[in-house]
Formats: C-alpha cells, structure tokens, sequence
C-alpha cells in the first residue's frame, strides 16, 4: 500500500478534502468517502458513462480518473444540480419526457448533457445522438432522452417547452 | 359546467387507467437519490470479491489461502471446505438441479466461483484475490452440445455420476439433462407424410446475456442476537430469494428480510440466486459483520445467466396454397455446466410451446433436449417470457421460409393462416388456450402505415440495379406473446404458485399505501398501479405510495419477470381496489341512509341513483371507515388480494422492419422500424411507449450484434463491454410505435403486458429483414448476430 | 477492477519529467489521458511502481503555426483537436479522426500524444500522421531529436521512443492547396476500435493525381504505410479504377491478427473498402 496523500478541490461548490492512496478511483471516492452515490459503476473499463462527472468543465468517465489527479479540481455531480429545491431544467426535461426507466445511467446521462448544453446550446438531434454516445442506457433505447435533451435546451434557452407525453392524449370523458 | 368538462376535470385530477402520468419514481432518479444495493453503506461494512477458474474445465488440486489471509486489512477467505460442514456448498438451482456455490473438487465452466475473499474494502479484497494460490489439473473441455452428447466426450458433472433420472425424467448420457416432448407426435408425422409442400430449417439462437446496466450484487447483514438475516440484494424474486435462502439455511423465514431497493435493470439477469449472494451471507453469519459483494462487469457477462443457446430445427406442412398443416420442432438446449435455468417447475423449456403462433396450425410436435457443456449456467428470460422469445423466433422464421419456397409474400402467407378473430378463445394443438386477438386488422393497419407496396416495388428496382451498392431487405413479424406466468395449476417455482398479490390500506385522510410482491426494475409500477388503485376505487394516484421490494413489509409475491406484472400483480391490485370500493360503498350507503345498491360509484365518489346531488367521496367514506361505520362492519378500510390467473395473457403485435446492407462490407443501416403492439387496456400511454423502445433497442442489439461465443478450450470470449453489443444512442435507430387495442377478456381490468413484446418481435423482424435483403439470391435463413463480419461473409459465400 | 499500488508524480516542467524517468526507469509510466493505461492496470495486466502524470506540463500543450507547421503539443486532447478552429482549417482530417476515436468523455482525456505513443496499431492518430507526414519531437536527458511519422512505429507497442524518452510535440505540415483528405473507419460501435480504417491525403492538379499519401490501422502490427497503393495514384485522374487498383496494392500489405471483429480475409478486404471510402471521400474534399 502506498502513502495517503489529501487532496482537496470543490465539489458541488464546497471545499472537500479527502485522504486516499495514489491508486484510488475518483467513482470510488466519491462514492465511498463522500456520500456522492449519483454517479454509479457500470462497467469500469470506460464504456458505460454511468460515472460521469463535470470535472474542470469536462465531462469525464471517473472510473478512469485517479483522486489524486484532481487536486485543486472544480466538481460538478447529479447532487449539485437541483439549486434551493428548484430542479435543472435536464432534471425536469427527463420526467417530461420520461428519458428514464431504471435510473442507473441518469446520473451521468443528465452530467453529461449538461456539459454538452453549455457547448452547444442549440444541438440537432443528429448531434445530441454524436455527443452523447459516451453513455449507455439499456432501458429507454434514447429516443425520449434525445427529447428531453431538446426540451432542457429549448427551456435554457428561455423558449417554452412541453411534454410530448400529454396526461389526457388517450383519455376521453 | 358541461359534464364532460367537469369529468374531464375530475379524470385528470385522479390520473387513473389511460393517463399519461409522469413518474413517481423520477424525482429521486434524477437528483442522485435513487438507492442501489451498491449505494447502501452499513457500520462495519466489509467487502467481497470472488476468486474465479481460469480454466473451463479443470480438477482442483489443491487452494492454499494462507497468503490471503494474512493479507493486512483481510477477514475471510472462503472455499468449498468451509461451506461443507454448513452444507452450503452446493444449492438447488430452479430448475431442479444443484449447482456449486463454491467449486467442490473440480470446475466445470470458465470463472466458476472458487474463493470468496472478505476485506476491509474493495482495495483490500483486489490484493488479497490475486494471493489466493489454486492449483488446478486442466481438463479437455466440450462448449458443443452436440459434441458433449458424443459417446466419449468429457464427463461435465461427475457428482452426477450414475443418475440415470433427473428433475425432468431420464437422462439418456452422461452430459444429458432432460428431453421434453409436447404434442400429438402421430398425428403432426403423418400430417408431414401427407403434406403437398414442406419446409425444414436449420437456426441458431445465440448465447446472449441481458446485461442491466448495474451488475448483480447483495448486501447480508447478520445480527446474531437477535438472529436476523437482512439481505439488500438485485433481485426480481425477493419473496423467492428469501425461500430459498431458508431453505439454504435453515433460519425460519420469519427470521429472514429480503430487500429488493432501487434496482439498475433486470432483464431476466436479476431472477435467478447466484453464488456471490450465497457467499456474501454466509461470510456475514460467519464474520458478524455486514458483507457486500458486488460483480464486475466481466463477471455479470460471464457468469450470472446467460440466455437462449437454442439449437432448433423447425419444420412447416402445407398445402400448395401456403395453409399450414403440422409443425414439427426440434430442439438441443445448451444448458451450460448446471441448469440453472429459470423456468416454471413443469416446464424444462418453459412456454416454448406458444411456437405455433398466431397462425392456425391443426397439428405441431416438439421436442426439446437438455445438454450440459462447459459453459457458465442460466437460460433465463432476457426480456421475454420463459423461452418464449425462441418460440416466436422459431416460428416467425419458418413462416418466411416457408413463403419463400411456396413464393407467397410475407404479409400475405400470415394473412393465410392468422388465427381469426372469431376462433378465440383458442386451443393451440400444443394445449394452450390463447384468449383473445385480433391479428389482421394489426397487420393490415402497418402495410398501409409504411405503404409496403411502394417498399416492394422500391426493392424490386433495388433488385433490377447491377450496380446497386446496396441490398435491401424489408421483414415483417406477426408475434403472439404469452406472458403472466401463470395460473398455479401449470405454474409453479420451488413449489410455490405463480399469483401475486396487492395490499391497500387507505388511511383517514383519504390517502393511501398499497404493497405488492412484484419489484420494478425500471418499469415504473409506483406509476401504474397507482393508476389502477385510482380509476378502480376512486383515490387520485398522487394520493397513493406505492411500495415493493421488502418481504417484511409485502404480501408474498413471485416477483417482476416474464411480463408478469400487469397480468398478474395488476390484476390483485385491480382485485383489492374493488374489495375496499365495495366497502366504502357499504359505509357510503349507511352515511346516506340508502341501500348499497341504490347507489353508483362515479370516478371518486358514490352517488343517489336518480339523486346525483346526494353523493359522498372516496375522501369523506375514508375518514367515515374510522368512525362511523354500518352496524357490525369492522372499522379500517383494508384489502388484500392474492390473485392466481386463470389463463395467461396473450399480448401480439405486427412489426415492419426496412434495411439496407451494403454488400462489400456487411454495414447494415435500418432505415425504418414500424412496431404495433397491442397489449390490451393501455395503463399509461408514456410508459407504454417507453417499454416498447426499450425492448425494440434489446431486440436490435441482440439481432445485430449481441454474442458470447466460445472458443475451442472453453474461454468465453467477449465479455467486455468492448464486445459485448450495447448499442450507444449513435447506433440505435430511431422507432415508430402504433397500436390497437384487443382487451384480454379474462384479467379484471383487460391488460394483458407489454415490455418484452417488442424484445420478442422484433428479433425474428431483423431476421425476416435481413435474410429477405438476399432472397433473391436464395437465401433462406442465416444465423444472428447480424455483425458487419458476418453478414459480409454471408454476401461472399453468394458470391457477392 | 483495481489498479495495484504505486506512486504518483505529477510534474510541472518538463525537466522533472525527464529527471523522474531517469531516476525510476522501467518502474515508471508516463500518464497521459489515461484511458489505455489505467484499464491495463485495473486489469492487473501492467503495474508500474510510479505513475509521472503530465497533465501540469505546459509545454506539452497548445496549437500553434510555425511557418508552414502546425505544432501540436502531445497532451492536446482529442476534443480539443475537434473544437479548435484552426485545426478546422489547416487539418480537416485530424479533425475527421478524432471524430472517429472513443466516444465523447474519452475524447475529453484522450490525447494526440498517447495515443501515438502507445504503439497500438488499433490506435487511430498513426495512420493519419504517416498519411499527414508528421514528424514526432521526442525528448530526453540527452536533447530533443524528430523522428518522421513513417519511421515511428517499429512493432506491437514497439516505437522510436527510448527509455527516458518522451513525446513532447507533433509537427505536421499544412497540406497546399489542391489537396483532399479523409479517414475511413470501419467499427462495430462507438467506442471500439478499427476493424480496418484508412487516412489518405490526395493533391489534385488540372484533374490529375499529383501526389498521395495512404496509411492503414489495425490490419498489421503497426500502422501500415501504402506506399505502392498511393505510388499507383499518382500521375493519373483518380477515377473508379484507379480507386479499386489503390484499394488491392493496399490489402496486399495487410496483415491482420483474427478476433471478434473478424478474419483476416474480412480485415483486410475492409482496408480494402476503407481506402476505396476514403480516396472518394478524399476527392470531393479537394480545395
């Protein structure tokens, strides 16, 4: 076992130090050290997205970033989202248009887009489907994520938006 | 106000049967909240990682420990000598059999658990493993079924050695299983010998594995003053697993709390009880500490439940004019190193039988055998019911082939032979009563919807084209499910009846809490029973929680696989919804001092016959149940419902897949899929739709690309997510949904299932696609996937 | 899924890069983006005793022109390759390629300089940068030495880098105008890698090929460089049959290895179909 070093950046907007070895796995500091259990483990080898985080303004897999790399790192979870009980437009955008089934891969579903809003704000479907093919889901085939994508970046960018999903469609009294 | 407004109003605020209401289940999703067995943390907390063969087939020499276990910051190494004096070293499987928790003298499938390390955390546990010193003697090993039935080949389970009878009658080889027959074999061979035209065909269905997106995993946590077993475990069977696990270990069930939490997809992977879940409990009971195991993804790839590994032969007589006489199937199961499959207890190859389809077939023989090889165990449900997506496979194919040799189109060739809607209810020449369909009008609305004819044309001149660079292939399917397993005189797991059950309590305020013993994994059932609950005893669904997943806190139930939900689970919840509607309609009589039946229940409230001014709420009888109810009536308004189906439901759908290959290289583009589901009354439109892209995307990965094939000496190959197909959002194409609605007539509220539909139907429609992008040259099947390598080899071996 | 214990370095100069390998030699790795190294390690299959991570070195990043050069520092990120402007214009197929690599968050990590360096032939960027005529500015305690492209890549993770050595810059030259360029991958999914690929750069003059540069991934222990494939361009029109005959001089050169994306006749028919991919794609991309 190799020294613990501390290692110190921001979280979600609060100075978090934590002890670990030099081998330790962001996700599992995060996860096991932190209480920061959104972003969750698919598949450790890079391919599922399930971890992703904001990590200096770019969306990283952290099942393959070392702790002790983010000294002095700017983090953002699925946990820094939601500001004074009010939800991120992605948050309210996957309800609407039910981007989720299961749950496991939102988290870092919802970062990832996130990061791929705030570069480009207004994205073709074509370009949501590019930029986010770095995130696995095995339940809602993507379409009503691709959706709610455009209904989160249609909200941001002040536009009205609704659901494609109206309560009554079927209903007739 | 306009009545239809003012219902309107009502019906949107009680969001009942039909609304497409948002999730309850999102907001803890979608803030990081959700909670994974690998989320929860307890004081004292170790974890654990298993030791796994390297080799397929191998004798134990000897495992030295010693080195792990003085590993700083290690508790625990166990092996099969340490399991021995508790007995647990081997389990029964659900499909009679017995599998090793730990390897007992000898392995018989690549990573078959060897060691369960247990350590401080998972650091720790990594080092310790690699110290773990196993000296094996390596073994030929046999990843053929038919090579494993061979007089000589290598003897997979010695501890067989002599049972000449197992769970489902004789063994005929020492690699044997079972052989299951059904059907008049007399009768469909002489229809055969009869017959103008018959087809015979050869298919391979592949070894898959459902893959969820969060593993397999447990939690145990033994409190051994009190004698308490609390397991959090990804499970869709937490009532099953606490049977068995009392069975296992003999602590009462009273004693045992099982705790399905938020779980990350199931698919099928989450049915069965692994070895992993076994170890992580015994080393809690053992050390007194809480024990965590959670699998890799290498591990959930390669060692908890594969599904399919079918051999089938099928065969279709007919007459000149395409009209079905017999079929006739046979089928070599491979059922890896123990049979673990996931079936109902009668039925080895669970409803395979359903292989007749939605077509009216007088006579039909199958036979299926069960082979042992040196691969892992499963044969579960990837998202279907047991076996049931081979079946419909099976079928849907033959039909293609069997318009080809007759030159019938597709569409029509079904047409020819649909069950028609007046013959329901049913009885397929396999015993099953399908009850309810309507198969033409399904097909007929997805011709016009893509307009086919101009698809057909559009290929003919495709066809016409030397230079063409692509082919193009157009297949259809017209699929007949059967889910809701099932009524309990077929239906039973260890035993146990196949119903499920519903609790509902409503409280004073109006409010209510209704338990099942189903367990979502991602369906949203916290949505849609509550939908149920609403429109059947008139409380509005935001009004109601739903709870599932913890055996102390819910009525017995078989669990959520096989479409079984809605059928099943739905149909107590409409039940115990209509026992605490009649109740409340008693108290509602004696608070308006009318007779109960002079009363009509109006979406949420009871009203005067001929006096609607006088009425009470679903509200205002709650508070009444607990302090003013008729003489003799006990207080609480309270119901229970245990619900054992007595048919099965039989949800179908007409699908219309376009592709296009390229011929030089394999790539192939779907450039269109249409899928009509009908699964009878239709919950929650949303949820629907998201179910059915769902299963449509499983379906596309397993027909284009999903695989775990073996080499030679039985090392599985692919079992990374670098091989293993899970189509990203770049490769999926995009799907259009339709419907019609056919309600089953025998569930209470006429809902029949939906999820694995599209999983089931879609596959043999990317097969129809893709063989009828070569027909012209004569093609008349190729095996899945539909990989660039493979189809590209296909184009070749016609000389393309 | 746990890498072994070692000891982590993170530089701030190249110097202290230099001194740390001199000092730790075959014990250390240099850490890159990371998305080839830390799987290996997590599966056990390499553990180094130190880790020298280079994400503080500044002189290993930027993008810069130098005279008729675009200098690319090695820890350039592949989306930094595919968001930056000047990239856009002066090497569109780099661009092309670091579409074509990962999927986005391992875009984000991933670097021009790894990705090279490895010596994996299922590596995109060496393909390209044979088919760019790239030159590598390599670094050690001894001085800074280039080393081209094309004699970079001498087997199976096998390179010109020695020990001590590190990969610092790439140099490539803007192509002039009348040429075209493309990289054509065949892969089973985002995130694998190449089944066959080919990166071709083409110049074109009056409607004739006045010189051509073809290299393949993945069907040879390295990076292949077609030499006769891009020879038989030249001095000719590039019509269909001079694509098919590139394509054959082409697949005469592959020597793939067998695995799940398929056998060595469908690998190399593939680089056969890539470099038909490209060269069109290369044609209509002339300006």
């Amino acid at each position: 076992m190799s020294k613990k070093t501390i290692v110190s950046f921001k979280l979600n907007g609060t100075a978090t130090d934590v002890m670990v070895e030099p081998r330790e796995l962001l996700i599992h500091t995060l996860r096991e050290k932190l209480s920061i259990t959104g972003p969750h483990i698919g598949c450790e080898t890079s391919h599922c997205g399930t971890c992703t985080v904001d990590l200096d303004g770019i969306s990283v897999k952290s099942c393959t970033v070392l702790t002790v790399q983010c000294e002095g790192a700017e983090m953002l979870t699925i946990e820094g989202f939601a500001k004074g009980g009010v939800l991120h437009p992605l948050q309210e955008a996957f309800t609407q248009e039910h981007g989720l089934q299961c749950g496991y891969c939102t988290p870092g579903m919802i970062t990832r887009a996130y990061r791929l809003l705030q570069e480009n704000p207004s994205p073709t479907e074509e370009e949501i489907r590019f930029w986010m093919a770095g995130n696995l889901c095995r339940c809602t085939g993507y379409q009503n994520i691709v959706k709610a994508i455009q209904y989160a970046a249609a909200k941001m960018r002040g536009e009205s938006v609704t659901s494609s999903h109206p309560l009554m469609a079927e209903i007739s009294a | 106000m306009d009545q239809n407004v003012e219902n309107h109003g009502r019906l949107e605020k009680l969001e009942g049967i039909g609304c497409s209401r948002k999730r309850r289940e999102d907001p803890r999703f979608i803030q990081g909240k959700g909670n994974y067995v690998d989320d929860i943390k307890l004081p004292g907390m170790l974890f654990a990682v298993m030791v796994r063969s390297p080799y397929a087939h191998a004798k134990i020499k000897s495992i030295d420990t010693s080195k792990a276990k003085a590993y700083p910051g290690v508790h625990a190494v166990l092996t099969a000598d340490d399991l021995k004096p508790l007995k647990l070293h081997w389990m029964p499987t659900l499909a009679g059999d017995v599998q090793a928790v730990l390897a007992d003298g000898y392995v018989s499938f690549q990573n078959q658990e060897v060691a369960f390390v247990v350590a401080d955390d998972r650091y720790v546990a990594a080092d310790a493993a690699e110290l773990v010193e196993v000296d094996y003697e390596e073994l030929p090993a046999v990843v053929d079924p038919f090579k494993a039935l061979l007089p000589d080949a290598p003897v997979i389970r010695p501890d067989l050695d002599g049972k000449s009878v197992g769970a489902h009658g004789a063994r005929k080889h020492h690699n044997h299983i079972f052989n299951w027959q059904i059907g008049d074999k007399d009768k469909t061979d002489r229809a055969f010998t009869d017959a103008e035209v018959t087809v015979k065909q050869d298919m391979h269905y592949p070894r898959v594995h459902p893959c969820p997106l969060e593993t397999c995993g447990s939690l145990a946590s033994y409190d051994a003053i009190r004698g308490d077993l609390t397991v959090w475990i990804t499970s869709q069977a937490p009532h099953v697993v606490r049977t068995v696990v009392g069975l296992l270990s003999s602590i009462p069930e009273s004693k045992i709390r099982i705790i399905s939490p938020d779980i990350g997809g199931g698919f099928g992977n989450k049915v069965g009880v692994y070895p992993g879940y076994v170890c992580s409990i015994v080393a809690s009971i053992v050390l007194g500490r809480p024990v965590k195991w959670i699998e890799s993804r290498s591990e959930n790839l390669t060692t908890t439940a594969f599904a399919r590994d079918y051999w089938m032969t099928g065969e279709l007589a007919a007459d000149r004019n395409g009209k079905i006489k017999a079929l006739r199937v046979n089928v070599t199961a491979d059922h890896g190193a123990f049979d673990a499959c996931a079936d109902p207890t009668k039925w080895p190859a669970g409803m395979f039988h359903v292989c007749t389809g939605s077509y009216d077939i007088p006579n039909a023989h199958v036979s299926v055998d069960g082979v042992y090889t040196n691969k892992f165990p499963g044969g579960v449900a990837y998202r279907c019911s047991f076996r049931v997506t081979e079946a419909v496979y099976l079928v849907e194919r033959m039909i293609d082939v069997l318009a080809q040799k007759l030159n019938i189109d597709k569409a029509e060739i079904r047409k020819r032979n649909f069950i028609k809607y007046e013959q329901f209810p049913y009885l397929t020449p396999l015993g099953l009563e399908f009850d309810s369909g309507n198969y033409l009008p399904a097909l007929e609305k997805v011709l016009e919807a893509v307009d086919y004819t101009a698809l057909r044309a559009e290929q003919a001149q495709k066809r016409a084209d030397p230079n063409c660079p692509t082919l193009m292939g157009i297949g259809i399917t017209t699929f007949t499910e059967i889910v809701g397993a099932g009524p309990s005189k077929s239906c039973d797991i260890l035993g146990i009846g196949m119903f499920d059950s519903c609790e509902i309590r409503v409280h004073p305020d109006g409010s209510a809490i209704a338990r099942m013993g189903t367990i979502s994994q991602g369906q949203g059932h916290q949505t849609t029973y509550a939908q149920i609950i609403a429109s059947e005893s008139g409380i509005a669904a935001s009004q109601i929680a739903v709870e599932e997943g913890d055996t102390s806190t819910a009525p017995y139930g078989l669990g959520t696989y096989g479409s079984r939900s809605t059928p099943v689970a739905g149909a107590a919840v409409a039940r115990a919804s209509r026992k605490i509607r009649e109740k409340a309609r008693k108290i509602a009589a004696h608070l308006l001092e009318v007779a109960p039946d002079d009363l009509e229940f109006d979406l949420d409230q009871f009203k005067v016959k001929g006096d609607p001014s006088k009425a009470k709420t679903m509200k205002e009888i709650a508070w009444a149940a607990y302090n003013n109810v008729p003489e003799g009536m006990e207080m609480g308004l309270e119901a229970v419902d245990y619900y054992d189906p007595p048919n099965f439901t039989f949800p179908f759908g007409a699908y219309l897949c376009v592709v296009d290959v390229n011929k030089k290289t394999g790539e192939t583009k779907v450039r269109r899929f249409y899928a009509l589901d009908d699964c009878g009354t239709r919950i929650n439109p949303m949820i629907i739709e998201g179910q059915i892209h769902g299963g449509l995307t499983e379906g596309f990965a397993v027909a284009m690309g999903q695989e775990l094939p073996y080499d030679e000496q039985g090392n599985v190959l692919g079992g990374t997510l670098m091989d293993y197909f899970l189509p990203t959002s770049v490769e999926t194409p995009h799907w259009e949904t339709d419907f019609t609605v056919t309600p089953s007539p025998h569930h209470p509220i006429g809902a029949k299932g939906v999820a694995e539909s599209p999983h089931v139907g879609s596959i043999p429609c990317f097969s129809s696609a893709m063989v009828d992008a070569f027909a012209h040259l004569g093609t008349t099947h190729f095996n899945m996937p539909y990989n660039s390598y493979r189809v590209w080899q296909h184009a070749q071996s016609l000389g393309l | 899924m746990i890498p072994r214990s070692f000891e982590y370095h993170a530089p701030t100069a190249l110097p202290e890069v230099i001194a740390l390998l001199g000092q730790y030699g075959d014990e250390a790795k240099l850490l890159a983006g990371g998305h080839s190294l830390l799987p290996m390690m997590k599966l056990r299959f390499a553990g180094p005793g130190h880790l020298i991570d280079l994400r503080k070195v500044a002189e290993l990043k930027g993008i810069s022109v130098v005279g008729s050069e675009l200098h690319i520092g090695a820890m350039t990120t592949e989306n930094e390759l595919i968001f930056s402007k000047l990239v856009a214009e002066k090497l569109p197929l780099l661009v092309e390629v670091a579409r074509q690599i990962a999927d986005p968050q391992v875009r984000y990590k991933g670097t021009i300089g790894g990705d090279i360096s490895h010596g994996d032939p299922g590596n995109d960027h060496p393909a390209v940068m044979m088919a760019m005529d790239a030159t590598f500015v390599l670094v050690s305690a001894t001085g800074e030495r280039l080393v081209k492209a094309t004699e970079f890549f001498h087997g199976m993770y096998d390179t010109a880098l020695t020990p001590g050595e590190v990969m610092t810059q790439i140099r490539i030259p803007v192509p002039p105008a009348g040429t075209g360029s493309s990289y054509a991958k065949l892969k089973r999914k985002t995130g694998d890698y190449a089944t066959a690929a080919a990166a071709v750069v083409v110049q074109v003059q009056n409607g004739v090929c006045s010189a051509a540069r073809i290299a393949l991934t993945n069907v040879g222990p390295t990076a292949l460089f077609a030499t006769d494939a891009a020879a038989s361009l030249v001095g000719k029109p590039i019509d269909d049959a001079a694509i098919v005959q590139a394509a054959k001089l082409a697949m005469a050169i592959c020597e793939p290895v067998a695995d799940l994306r398929g056998d060595e006749a469908y690998k190399t028919a593939m680089a056969g179909q890539m470099v038909e991919r490209a060269l069109r794609s290369a044609v209509s991309h002339v300006k």
